[in-house]
């Protein structure tokens, strides 16, 4: 019973915060917290065969998968705040209200008998017990989930496989490509620079420094500067004027500070980016 | 002890996966909302067969828990689908069956 009365506001608060939460992936951990809670419940209620389950199949296996297609869904899974239809969140909210009350009120009043408890019924055992039923009873649901085991799998394949339309570029084409690039439009045959050389930070988001101290944009991964979470380039060059003018003995650290700040904010926000 | 705070909580679980569908543009979160109406039944299944001493309800969990594995392959592989074509999540935009 102590068991329920301190889980059961955690689980409350997590399935609200599932509403509030404006990123997908606190959506999944909150989601998960209420999972793990219902675990430890079912424990508590003479289940440890769903106890087991519940955490393997459902936190296991099943979040896991939600977190995976987040992870590939990406940066673009934040909601939108716009309405499509007016008024819908607001009915939607009301209409969730009445069914909880109507739900908590007529379940309040409702007088279910002193409880029987499943002692005789685990007596040899739940995980026995449940298989004597499993392969008994309901024997026929079982073997038709089978099928519907396979026809999920092979859905899924379906749905997740792409046709290649056109043939797969390789070595030897993309050798043939860049030598192509470089007579026509001159560009440089090697391979690109490396993040962080000659920089303060050997980062994947720090750009190279050319010789002349500018940064080299080439040398930042494209999906990095597209989603502007490199650190900028006047913060490093603002660095390499602070290093010159302490050099020449004029002391200048205020502007350098604050460009290192701004470099650091950027950072911090593309990992609020990557949360969502 | 009493199984009326259990179904009380399972009950309120599943309003708040409720709202959750209905308010919530993105759909791997409609998902995840409907997942939690599905454990709140879960829940009031075992609490209940506590209640009547027999083990069917913990048989209906567990197979409303192998119907909802399936269930998240199929709709995370269709959301995939939609996000390759769409480039977006949202339940919004994927509204052309309508016209």
């Amino acid at each position: 019973m102590t068991a329920f009365w301190i889980l059961a506001p955690v689980m409350v608060l997590a399935a609200l915060g599932i509403l509030f939460v404006r990123k997908a992936v606190h959506a999944a951990l909150l989601l998960a917290v209420v999972m793990i809670s219902l675990a430890v419940l079912y424990a508590a209620l003479d289940a440890p065969f769903l106890f087991a389950v519940q955490i393997i199949v459902y936190t296991g296996a099943i979040l896991m998968l939600f977190l995976f297609v987040l992870m590939l869904v990406g940066v673009d899974a934040s909601d939108s705040v716009v309405e499509t239809i007016r008024g819908q969140r607001v009915l939607a909210v009301a209409g969730g209200l009445v069914l909880g009350v109507l739900l908590v009120l007529g379940l309040s009043q409702l007088t279910l008998g002193t409880v029987v408890g499943l002692d005789e019924a685990n007596s040899g055992g739940n995980i026995e017990a449940l298989a004597n039923i499993l392969f008994s009873r309901y024997v026929f649901a079982f073997e038709t989930t089978s099928a519907l085991l396979i026809t999920a799998a092979v859905g899924a394949m379906v749905l997740a496989h792409r046709e290649r339309l056109t043939p797969k570029a390789g070595q030897a084409e993309r050798a043939a490509q860049r030598v192509r690039d470089f007579s026509e439009k001159g560009t440089h045959l090697g391979p690109l620079p490396s993040p962080g050389v000659y920089a303060r930070h050997n980062a994947v988001d720090t750009p190279a420094l050319l010789p002349d101290g500018t940064p080299a944009p080439d040398s930042v991964s494209r999906v990095l500067s597209s989603r502007g979470t490199v650190r900028s380039a006047p913060a490093l060059a603002d660095d390499i004027e602070q290093v010159r003018r302490s050099i020449d003995g004029v002391p200048g650290g205020a502007s350098g500070e604050q460009a290192t700040a701004t470099g650091h904010n950027t950072e911090q926000h593309s990992l609020e980016e990557e949360g969502r | 002890m009493d199984t009326t705070p259990y179904v009380v909580l399972s009950a309120i679980l599943f309003t708040i996966g409720t709202v959750g569908v209905l308010t919530r543009r993105n759909a791997i979160v409609v998902f995840m909302c409907v997942e939690l109406m599905l454990n709140a039944c879960n829940l009031a299944l075992v609490a209940f067969a506590r209640q009547h001493g027999n083990l069917d309800g913990q048989i209906a969990a567990f197979f409303v828990m192998v119907v909802a594995a399936a269930e998240v392959v199929v709709g995370l592989a269709i959301i995939m689908t939609i996000f390759r074509t769409r480039r977006s999540a949202s339940v919004d935009d994927a509204s052309l069956l309508k016209y």
